[in-house]
């Protein structure tokens, strides 16, 4: 097969078309959502999407799940808030790495569940879920962290702009070409696919399937961690309700972008395509006048046709046995 | 999911050790009868710390009140039992009780009566409940996926129904529904929650449909070759869930008397715990109606009992998640613990 007819195929090209072709409508409609500084604030506005959804792909790559990953997010902004309060004089990419590693411990939380007890990840994070966000409430009495009590440090660092992006942007694309080198050329990434492709067969090539889920919630863990302090600078509030039901958009974007919850199919540029994807339809709908209570109902249309669409194209997948050279 | 890769992993030895397995390898039933046994411990448990810590509990028409806040969950958690057995799972539940809530007050704004309102709630549950069904049978993709977008997609459409309005004009008597009581202090909900119970709890474990549940739970491939129309189960049990999560939302909207786009939000988090609390496999392939039924009393009461102690509702949530991890953890670890003995004997 010709490398431009497999390209053209393929279903993130045709999850980038329609995103275009989305952008494009919208701009006929409100010319300004077509303008540079428009697509910067639609990718900005993203990004944190982008990240989360990085982590919950590694997840998914292993046939697990991170159900947690919006209550780690929260649990963490408010720490990182708290500690912006109790000690002002913290530079912002100390509170950005404190968050990751915060979440980090969250997330090995979960994935030491997983691999050392064997509870299913979806029961260990629907548990996290509940505990995570619930402990929120007694660190502070219920009370928000506002933005007055926040350091100019802390919720400046992420609004630096550099090369015409901010902060949350590059991170975003920082993470996304790191994941990507890890799952296409590191080993550990291709252990990753083979854990959640065929874990048997991972067995016998000395894989431990359920200590690759592992370290993959443990990655999950970190980037919600990091999208905690992100979050929590962006909308300039921390409280226990941060990002409540976030996760499913989350998971949405992956299955959206072709992750298969099946396991061991998946790409980063899906994944960020899916994320994109719902973010352009969240900022487009205010620019044209569409109520924004309509957001819910348009993603639940477009993760039920993307769920159909996937299905089939892993169909054809499973019967093929070797792959092409070019794929 | 993980624990099932490494049953599957762990299996082929299994059966070279001990033979062919004469019995479900998942789950032994001395263990299920126990977990039935220490739920009910954990519930006079529970009472017991309740009746000590405050005056109030034991009270005939305070428990009575307790129940109403588990009754409408329980409800669906009875159908959500069979599903989870035959390894499915439903996430888009609260959203269809919130669906079919939304169209009984648009309804009602419109002067359907009191009884149109009856039907309309469980049907709308039941077409989306055959939605969910289609789409999972038809196109053989994982049911969480499926129902993660028709959560959206139910929810979705009560925010473009509603936004940031709601529906009060309820008919005169329909109020009976969710407030009123069959008898002293019994409830009409607590009745028909104990006559449903009553009815999965046979249909579960006294028919063939109930066998034929658990062997689709089990081995789907298996069942389908002993002549079980897999598919066609699957899409029953779903199309059920979804009945009963209208039936659960007539009785919710009854009690509240009012609909917002935002009814019942996380209840699927809740019902899926008190399933699994239950002692129902997530995997598929065992548990019980017993045990989900006492789970259900579990968590009433135990919130309940947090309610009259002035516990905030999130940190009680934080407690029914470390419950959630422990019941599922405590069977795993006590399950390693005997196969390591038996091993070095």
């Amino acid at each position: 097969m010709p490398i431009s007819a497999s390209f053209l195929r393929q279903r993130e090209t045709a999850l980038a078309g329609i995103i275009i072709l989305l952008i494009f409508l919208v701009g006929l409609r409100a010319p300004i959502f077509l303008t540079p500084s428009s697509f910067r604030e639609v990718f900005s506005d993203t990004s944190i999407l982008i990240i989360l959804a990085l982590g919950e792909m590694t997840v998914i790559l292993t046939r697990g799940i991170d159900l947690s990953v919006a209550s780690n997010l929260a649990l963490t902004g408010m720490l990182t808030a708290m500690l912006s309060v109790a000690a002002p004089s913290l530079p912002g990419i100390v509170h950005l790495a404190l968050a990751a590693l915060m979440g980090l411990a969250l997330g090995a939380i979960n994935g030491l569940l997983v691999w050392r007890v064997g509870i299913p990840s979806i029961v260990v994070t629907l548990g996290t879920l509940s505990i995570y966000r619930g402990v929120i409430f007694p660190l502070r009495g219920g009370a928000w962290v506002n933005s007055n009590e926040m350091s100019p440090s802390f919720l400046g660092f992420p609004r630096f702009t550099l090369l015409g992006l901010d902060i949350f942007s590059w991170l975003a694309i920082l993470i996304a070409i790191a994941i990507w080198f890890v799952l296409a050329h590191a080993r550990f990434g291709r252990k990753l696919y083979a854990a959640g492709g065929n874990p048997r067969a991972a067995v016998y090539t000395g894989i431990d399937p359920a200590r690759e889920q592992f370290v993959a919630f443990c990655i999950s863990g970190a980037l919600a961690g990091l999208c905690g302090y992100l979050w929590v600078s962006r909308y300039a509030v921390a409280y226990v309700e941060t990002a409540l039901g976030f996760e499913l958009q989350v998971i949405a974007a992956c299955v959206i972008g072709g992750i298969s919850i099946a396991g061991g199919i998946g790409r980063v540029i899906g994944c960020v395509l899916g994320a994109l994807f719902l973010g352009v339809v969240k900022n487009a709908l205010p620019t044209i006048g569409v109520s924004p209570f309509w957001q819910m109902g348009i993603s639940g249309v477009v993760i039920v046709i993307a769920v159909i669409l996937n299905a089939r194209g892993e169909r054809r997948e499973g019967r093929r046995i070797l792959r092409p050279a070019t794929a | 999911m993980q624990s099932s890769q490494q049953i599957t992993i762990d299996r082929p030895a299994a059966s070279r050790a001990g033979g062919i397995p004469d019995r479900l390898p998942q789950r032994p039933t001395d263990l299920l009868l126990r977990w039935e046994v220490l739920l009910l411990i954990f519930l006079a448990l529970v009472v017991l710390i309740n009746v000590q810590l405050s005056p109030f509990f034991f009270d005939p028409y305070n428990l009575s009140d307790a129940t109403f806040n588990f009754t409408e969950k329980a409800i669906v958690a009875l159908p959500m039992t069979l599903l989870i057995i035959a390894g499915d799972i439903d996430l888009s539940v609260a959203s269809i009780i919130a669906l079919a809530s939304t169209a009984m007050g648009a309804a009602a704004v419109a002067g359907a009566s009191t009884a149109v309102l009856l039907v309309l709630g469980p049907l709308v549950g039941l077409a989306c409940g055959i939605l969910n069904g289609w789409l999972v049978t038809a196109f053989s993709v994982p049911a969480i996926i499926v129902t993660i977008g028709t959560m959206s997609l139910y929810r979705g459409i009560c925010y473009i129904a509603l936004g940031d309005q709601a529906y009060k004009n309820y008919p005169d008597g329909f109020d009976f529904f969710g407030q009123g009581y069959v008898f002293w202090v019994f409830s009409f909900e607590f009745c028909l929650f104990i006559v449903l119970a009553v009815i999965f709890g046979v249909v579960l474990h006294r028919t063939s449909f109930g066998r034929r549940v658990y062997a689709i739970g089990n081995n789907p491939t298996a069942a389908l070759f002993s002549g079980i129309d897999v598919q066609r189960y699957r899409l029953v049990l779903f199309a059920l869930v979804g009945l009963f999560s209208g039936l659960a939302s007539v009785l919710l909207t009854s009690r509240l008397g009012s609909t917002r786009p935002n009814i019942a939000t996380a209840w699927e988090l809740e019902i899926i715990t008190m399933v699994v609390l239950g002692g129902v496999n997530i995997n598929g392939g065992s548990g019980t109606v017993p045990g989900v039924f006492i789970a259900a009393f579990v968590m009433g009461f135990l919130t309940f009992g947090m309610g009259l102690l002035n516990i905030p509702g999130i940190v009680m949530t934080v407690l029914i998640g470390f419950l959630l991890i422990l019941a599922i953890a405590l069977p795993v670890v006590i399950r390693k613990l005997t196969s390591a003995r038996r091993r070095s004997a």
